[in-house]
């Protein structure tokens, strides 16, 4: 019978890598989190997979100039990321097209690109293997780079915060104040790719896109206002992460699909138990009030 | 309350969609103070005049100038809003999006602010809806929060595209009231209705648009017989074999 200290604490007291492990993950919650939010509720849930494939002919090139990089790699995914991104989001701005349909456009020729690049350079090398790394594995350069990321997420979206929030909610007013709508949604995209490439480079693209979607979709169930999704989902987030840990450490299990399967887990637990639309309040009707 | 004599002049505006103009040729001016109802069949190119004034459509030829206020300063209630209704936000909030220009992008919200956003969904007759997050709001109930949030804008021209659509008529003088009460503060309201009862018994100036002008001034003079007989012979459809404008600027 484990005693809950040594169940819950002694193995990141005992190794390192499970303390830096963990500490990567807070950054990556309270930086991924909140973003996901937004993802969700501007309808572009799926972007974060699709920037992992998007990344690939930055990655490409950067390999091709500087050879097995992984620093050259990391800039050239982030450069090519943005790129996506903000042709994606100003020819939404620009045109009729809507954001989704921007997107994927984008990253498929992205996408294409690298293929191209790689397949020219004629060699073996899985380069989105080399580039992607995994959680039990992240050194401290690379959680410095999350951690970094973090905190200039954190501050920049508390500081857009209502700006953000007016322009999901109605875009028309902005549009109508003159209040410049484009460069909040543009800044935030720059905030998705900088995480996403974080992510990627130190934790792994299923840990990345898993912990900013995952916890940010069950939020909804449990809360409607935005404030409260927010801190939901950095919370749900970390508490996946480490819960994860402690499973994937305990029963030996990889760790990233451990994290994220835990977190799948905490949204089917809020599909179904949820205060706010879960199936159970929904179809166990309670009596209804008088006024 | 900020300096509330603003006029706009309407000067040989055309604005056209694909080419095809939905105003063609206006002329004419919005004096400070007035309180103007824009009346026209469908098509007639009222949502589109309001549009440009505002500057979310570029003209074609002509312009909208705006004196004694500046173009950041127009509050607007279009006629269906591009709001997300599913989005996790309470009625007070979104009121609050109304002190835009006072607090900017960045600044906070006071505690004042947050009274006079409660008053103003007072004033609609919303007491008690300040925590409702609004997609449990009806539409009328909904069109009440948007013109809460044009009352805290507090700016001198209001610009009003169907506002009555979805509301009851106890509501609706409720409202008209608080349209008076803004025109009394010299604030410039220009307002798109369909309801001539309602214009003539409130309006004391009407613009008869039919893509181009019908009438503009003193509402008995504007809406006659004759006048809303021409308004009507509008063909509504584009003329694909329409040839090339040239009626030189007035």
């Amino acid at each position: 019978m484990y005693l809950p200290y040594e169940l819950l604490l002694q193995p990141f007291v005992d190794y390192g890598f499970m303390r830096r492990a963990l500490v990567a993950i807070f950054g990556l919650a309270i930086g991924c989190g909140p973003i996901g939010v937004f993802l969700i509720l501007r309808r572009m849930s799926l972007v974060g997979d699709a920037m992992s494939h998007a990344v690939l002919p930055g990655a490409a090139i950067a390999f091709l100039l500087f050879g097995f990089s992984l620093t050259a790699m990391t800039i050239g995914g982030f450069l090519v990321g943005l790129a996506v991104a903000l042709c994606a989001g100003t020819i939404t701005r620009l045109t009729p097209q809507r954001e989704d349909a921007s997107f994927a456009a984008l990253f498929l020729i992205s996408l294409a690109l690298g293929v191209m690049l790689v397949s020219w350079q004629g060699t073996s090398v899985d380069l989105m293997h080399v580039l992607f790394g995994a959680i039990l594995a992240v050194d401290n350069p690379a959680l410095i780079l999350v951690a970094g990321i973090a905190t200039v997420s954190v501050i920049t979206l508390a500081a857009i915060f209502r700006a953000l929030v007016i322009e999901c909610l109605d875009p028309g007013f902005l549009r109508a104040v003159h209040g410049g709508g484009a460069r909040y949604h543009l800044l935030f995209l720059v905030l998705v790719v900088l995480n996403l490439v974080a992510g990627f480079q130190s934790l792994g693209t299923l840990m990345t896109v898993g912990l900013m979607m995952l916890p940010a979709a069950s939020a909804r169930f449990w809360t409607s206002e935005i404030g409260p999704m927010l801190l939901f989902s950095a919370a749900g987030a970390f508490v996946s992460g480490y819960i994860g840990l402690l499973v994937s450490y305990h029963v030996n299990l990889p760790s990233g699909p451990a994290i994220i399967l835990t977190a799948g887990l905490m949204y089917i637990l809020s599909v179904v138990f949820g205060r706010n639309g879960g199936l159970v309040r929904t179809y166990l009707r309670a009596p209804h009030f008088q006024r | 309350m900020r300096s509330p004599h603003a006029s706009i002049r309407i000067d040989n505006l055309t604005v056209a969609y694909d080419r095809h103009p939905a105003v063609h040729h206006l002329s004419g001016a919005f004096e400070v103070g007035s309180m103007t109802a824009v009346v026209g069949p469908n098509g007639a190119g009222k949502s589109t005049l309001l549009k440009a004034i505002v500057g979310l459509l570029r003209p074609a030829e002509g312009r909208v100038n705006l004196t004694g206020a500046l173009a950041d300063d127009i509050a607007y209630l279009p006629q269906q809003a591009e709001i997300d209704r599913q989005f996790p936000i309470s009625t007070l909030d979104t009121v609050t999006m109304g002190f835009w220009r006072r607090s900017g992008a960045f600044g906070a919200i006071a505690p004042a602010m947050l009274e006079e956003a409660r008053q103003a969904l007072a004033a609609v007759g919303l007491i008690g809806f300040d925590a409702r997050p609004i997609g449990t709001l009806s539409a009328g109930q909904f069109q009440r929060v948007l013109f809460a949030r044009v009352m805290v804008q507090d700016a001198p021209v209001i610009l009003l595209d169907e506002p009555f659509n979805a509301i009851d008529s106890r509501t609706t003088s409720d409202l008209l009231a608080l349209v008076h009460r803004w025109s009394a503060e010299l604030r410039t309201v220009v307002a798109v209705l369909h309801d001539l009862e309602q214009v003539r018994a409130h309006f004391p100036q009407t613009l008869l648009i039919s893509r181009e002008l019908i009438g503009w001034g003193e509402t008995a003079a504007t809406l006659t017989a004759d006048n809303l007989a021409r308004a009507r012979h509008m063909s509504e459809a584009w003329d694909e074999h329409a040839p090339l404008c040239h009626v030189p600027a007035a």
